[in-house]
């Protein structure tokens, strides 16, 4: 792959910049917070680090302590040892024969090629996709899934550019073993693995004809990166002496009976043997050339000339500190927040739980002026509102209707700008790393409208696709809330569950108008609801929540308050 | 991924709930007379749709004096005194509450239109389902989703809201001014409710000022996605334009914040003159529920004397502003609430759900006088009766499509569900909707009858038609519909048909005939 236009992003549209130099900080810390534990908190912790805050989960977490809570989203107690994942299945047998695959059958392992012509085109990249929906859909009481999401926008690979289906989904696996892993294996890991050797050219990257790409990227993209002036803390040099040190791993897609086969693996022939002699940014480190299979342990002794850096610690902190509190990182917070945290990752060997761990059970974390400032990415607008509003997807009788259900919510973060998978580059989404504006680059007067209409479209008829409907069905929420017959109550119910931010009197009063439509007394909804649950199959009182409902949960998504998390 | 032209893609969008000037307003887009109306530029009419929320007490608001002595034994707490009655010239046996003298001049200078005891058959006298059926069109016991004005939109746009706003309809269909959400705006497909966004949006649009929000993150975030909010709604740029083409209005409204629906009128009377082709606006007013309280010591005051002066200084300011504004030739306006009250007081000087009750349309084309006959009140009221519909609201619907926004008959049922009559209402010489005199000629005729009358077992039925679809329906006194003896296509002329007494109780029933803009009802009794 050429080297990326990189940087050449959108800055936010035709939006002026306000001036918010006296929006308030917090100088709080990693001191363990002891403050309360109420829905207010359980919803930052839950809306930060899954997809979404759901009643159950909600209420589940509010049984736990604090500590408690952290440690079960981070697997540590109240779950199974991890299991990888049921693999994608041929949910395209409706599109095309695959020889190598029976429909419903699961095809990562098989050829993409049938006498050497591909044949899967993009219907297998797509397939992946939607099976990581559905994975983030159906998410455990975990932050696994938002970390897979995290890595796949540290570690890019673009599902496009790789192309080979198998390739793709041992990638995406990988990510997921390793999301809340060991950091340093993690990235010798990924650094052989054959869908980034395809993406960076480490496949092209020989003894005769060096290639830098990867080699490049490790340093600035991946772990080290470059100071707040943007000047790196590696030089060209380095690229280069790491680059021959990765030189000689190929991929083998053509044998799958092999014991290579779709596996990357070491070929000494293609390996430089001499020394590479790094810079005085590493201390002027030396990995002595190595020939024959002995040359592949290279790539080790480059991740501890690399990792023995500290900043490669504060770049990943700083980097789990945008995703999951905020993207300003002013003085307080480098200092209160960001090197205690890469302390702790040096401290543990680049274990990422303890880490993660302490930024979740920190005051900073729970601190008020911490609260509610994340904009929804695109995939947790669209995942959270399915799974807050308890969308039942189809079931797995019908394979292609059910991928095709897991697609759509899919293709409407794509269309808000987050495709999985398929970053625009390999520095990943902007948001998350274009300055000043970040996050704020989610939301623009093409985005927010569409955001607008998906809700919108949940609220009322919803998705249907080969007979199988997505929607909300906003009856049958409602009758899974506490109170929903005292609208009062119900008003304070959907918006503890929705918006992470407090809702204005004004806002809860029109919502009150929309239930009632229009009349005084809060008794009319009552008797209105109360009459729907005397006799459900009443069409008539059946129709006449519904619709009110509708506006109503229509009406909350429409608001910029839903906007944040 | 692919760098993209934010811009050249259209945004479709259609509702918005905003503010201006204080009231939430939403924003839809596809009026179905639209076609007619925009390619043709037959005209450039606009409808302003008053919703009074709660049901209103018509008997107490259009008094039928002729009925007063009847009237004054089912009501005596909350009976208006006949010599407050505000006067209706060449109508002496009907006239206003004493609130609502603008109205009254309204109607005495020809720009006001009465149609008496309007409702459906078999009238539901829950709010909610009631609504339900004047915004969605429905019959009484069917369930629609969508509205009946959002069918028209999709009807008439298809396509909407793909390829919206455009040069033919730069401008949001219908605007909706107030409150409450209206199920009249609803389109079948979702896309006819898309959109955005922010209570507050067009009010800050408007003034060009930032909502307040806490000084933390989560409040420069909030600010920063309600500005986009507000750049990116659609038509906020056309609004705003139209707004700010208007710098003067009438001085007649009264003072801001005293009176909510004068308020909302005096934005809609600003927006058609900055230039908004925008087909259907809706507003609202509030609090009609009467159940207690209705009036004060003196029956010409408290609660419902207060909203009817609302009602009708609101209305008078606005045909004042219209006629300032030289809009007077594309604005009609039009009454409604979920339905009427019950004829017999209660003991809390109030008055509990009803049924049929009468609706205004007023404009400078409508055709002014009263439509149908001040209601019969029995000298024997029971708290369970109620006034016998004589048009149906459907047909009103009906009337103002083709002959205020002419939408050629043939496709009035398309939009309505079924064929409703239209009714002389408009005076339209775009769209020469049927003449007032046509009933006038039939007036003083019986066109319908019954004999024996009162009767036990059975009665006959006459009834004559001019031709054309002709409807006969029996009523029971709470307005109930229990059967219908004639629904067709007939030859002009006298028919008779047979009515059984199929173990009703005794009391008063209604036989009523509609035959074109021809309607009358029947009084008949059965006795044991």
């Amino acid at each position: 792959m050429n080297r990326r236009e990189i940087f050449s992003g959108l800055q936010s549209m035709n939006n002026k910049k306000q001036d918010f130099d006296s929006v308030a900080r917090t100088n709080s810390g990693l001191t363990p917070y002891n403050g309360n534990w109420t829905i207010a908190e359980v919803r930052q912790l839950l809306k930060r680090t899954m997809f979404g805050s759901t009643k159950s989960d909600l209420n589940y977490f509010l049984g736990l302590s604090m500590s408690d809570s952290v440690d079960t989203i981070l697997e540590l107690i109240n779950h199974p040892a991890y299991t990888l994942p049921s693999p994608p299945l041929n949910n395209y047998s409706n599109i095309l024969t695959d020889p190598q695959c029976a429909a419903g059958q699961p095809w990562p392992g098989t050829p993409d090629t049938n006498n050497g012509v591909v044949f899967t085109f993009g219907v297998r990249r797509k397939s992946l996709k939607s099976w990581w929906m559905s994975q983030i859909l159906n998410q455990s009481r975990s932050i696994r899934e938002k970390m897979v999401l995290f890595w796949s926008n540290h570690f890019v690979v673009e599902f496009d550019i790789v192309q080979v289906s198998t390739y793709i989904y041992k990638y995406n696996t990988l990510l997921r073993e390793y999301a809340l892993g060991n950091f340093k294996d993690f990235t010798k890991q990924i650094t052989i693995n054959s869908a980034m050797l395809i993406y960076l050219n480490g496949d092209k990257n020989t003894a005769l004809a060096p290639n830098e790409n990867y080699g490049r990227e490790l340093q600035e993209l991946f772990t080290v990166g470059k100071d707040s002036n943007g000047n790196p803390f590696y030089n060209e040099e380095d690229v280069k002496e790491a680059a021959r040190a990765l030189t000689g791993w190929r991929n083998d897609l053509v044998n799958s009976s092999s014991a290579n086969g779709f596996n990357s693996y070491f070929q000494p022939a293609k390996h430089d043997v001499n020394n590479k002699v790094f810079s005085s940014s590493y201390n002027n480190a030396v990995i002595t050339g190595q020939s024959g299979v002995a040359g592949a342990n290279e790539v080790d002794e480059l991740m501890n000339i690399i990792f023995q850096r500290n900043e490669v610690a504060e770049f990943i902190c700083r980097k789990l500190y945008r995703w999951f509190v905020y993207y300003v990182i002013d003085a307080s917070t480098e200092i209160n927040v960001i090197k205690p945290l890469a302390n702790i990752f040096r401290l543990n060997n680049y274990d990422i739980v303890p880490v993660l761990s302490a930024l979740f059970k920190s005051e900073h974390f729970f601190d008020v002026l911490n609260r509610a400032c994340l904009i929804k990415s695109p995939i947790d607008f669209a995942a959270a509102l399915s799974r807050e509003y308890d969308v039942v997807f189809p079931d797995n009788s019908d394979i292609t209707a059910q991928y095709a259900a897991w697609d759509k919510i899919r293709s409407q973060a794509a269309a808000f700008q987050l495709d999985l998978g398929d970053p625009p580059n390999v520095a990943g989404w902007q948001a998350y790393y274009q300055d000043p504006s970040y996050h704020e680059m989610w939301i623009n007067s093409d985005t927010l409208p569409k955001r607008n209409q998906f809700s919108d479209r949940m609220t009322n008829n919803g998705y249907t696709n080969l007979g199988q409907t997505i929607v909300i069905d906003v009856v049958k929420f409602t009758e899974s809330l506490s109170n929903p017959s005292d609208p009062i109550a119900l008003i304070y119910e959907v918006l503890a569950i929705s918006y992470a931010i407090d809702p204005t009197p004004g806002l809860q009063a029109y919502l009150l108008s929309i239930l009632l439509s229009g009349q005084a007394s809060n008794s009319y909804w009552t008797v209105a609801w109360d009459a729907y649950v005397s006799d459900p199959l009443n069409t008539t009182n059946y129709n006449i929540v519904k619709t009110r409902l509708q506006s109503f949960y229509k009406y909350i998504m429409d608001l910029s308050e839903y906007q944040l998390s | 991924m692919k760098r993209r032209d934010f811009f050249r893609k259209t945004i479709p969008a259609a509702l918005l709930p905003s503010l201006l000037n204080g009231f939430s307003f939403r924003a839809f887009a596809g009026s179905p007379l639209m076609q007619a109306l925009t390619s043709a530029t037959l005209n450039d009419h606009a409808l302003v749709l008053i919703q009074l929320n709660g049901g209103n007490d018509g008997l107490n608001t259009v008094i039928p004096l002729d009925q007063y002595s009847n009237l004054s034994s089912a009501r005596s707490n909350i009976l208006i005194p006949d010599t407050q009655v505000l006067s209706l010239n060449g109508y002496a046996n009907t006239g206003f509450h004493p609130a609502m003298s603008g109205m009254q001049q309204l109607f005495n200078n020809g720009l006001l239109n009465i149609i008496q005891s309007v409702g459906y058959p078999s009238p539901n006298f829950s709010h909610f389902r009631a609504t339900d059926i004047w915004l969605t069109g429905s019959d009484s016991d069917q369930v629609i989703s969508s509205g009946w004005s959002g069918r028209y939109l999709n009807y008439e746009y298809p396509n909407f809201p793909t390829g919206y706003p455009n040069p033919t309809m730069p401008d949001p269909l219908a605007l909706q001014i107030g409150s409450s959400v209206s199920l009249a705006l609803q389109g079948p497909a979702s896309s006819m409710g898309m959109a955005i966004s922010d209570p507050t949006s067009f009010y800050n649009l408007i003034n060009g000022i930032q909502d307040p929000a806490p000084n933390t993150n989560a409040g420069k975030e909030l600010t920063y996605i309600r500005q986009v909010a507000q750049q990116s709604t659609l038509y906020s740029s056309v609004i705003l334009a139209a707004a700010n083409n208007i710098t003067q209005q009438s001085a007649m409204y009264p003072a801001a914040g005293l009176n909510s629906l004068a308020d909302q009128l005096k934005i809609v009377a600003r927006l058609i003159a900055g230039g908004l082709k925008t087909k259907i606006y809706m507003v609202n007013l509030g609090g009609f529920d009467t159940h207690s309280s209705q009036v004060d010591t003196t029956t010409t005051s408290g609660e419902h004397a207060d909203l009817l002066r609302k009602l009708s200084e609101a209305i008078t300011a606005f045909m004042d502003d219209v006629s300032f504004l030289n809009i007077e030739n594309r604005v009609l306006g039009m009454t409604f609430s979920e339905f009427g009250r019950r004829i017999k007081s209660n003991s809390s000087d109030g008055t509990d759900h009803g049924a049929a009750a009468p609706l205004f349309v007023f404009g400078k084309d409508v055709q002014s006088g009263i439509l149908g006959s001040n209601p019969v009140i029995d000298a024997v009221v029971t708290s369970n009766d109620n006034l016998p519909m004589q048009y149906d609201f459907r047909s009103i619907y009906a009337s103002v499509l083709q002959d205020w926004f002419c939408v050629p008959s043939s496709d009035l049922s398309n939009i309505l569900l079924q064929n409703f009559q239209t009714l002389p209402i408009i005076q339209s010489t775009a769209c020469m909707g049927v003449g007032i005199h046509e009933l006038n000629q039939s007036a003083g005729i019986n066109l319908i009858n019954n004999y024996p009358n009162p009767f036990t077992s059975s009665t006959y039925i006459n009834f004559t038609t001019n031709g054309g679809h002709t409807l006969v329906q029996v009523f029971d006194s709470e307005g109930k519909m229990i059967k219908t003896l004639a629904d067709g296509e007939y030859i002009a002329g006298t028919y008779k048909v047979w009515f059984e007494n199929e173990n009703y109780n005794s009391g008063v029933y209604y036989a009523r005939l509609q035959n074109g803009s021809v309607q009358q009802v029947r009084n008949m009794m059965i006795v044991k």
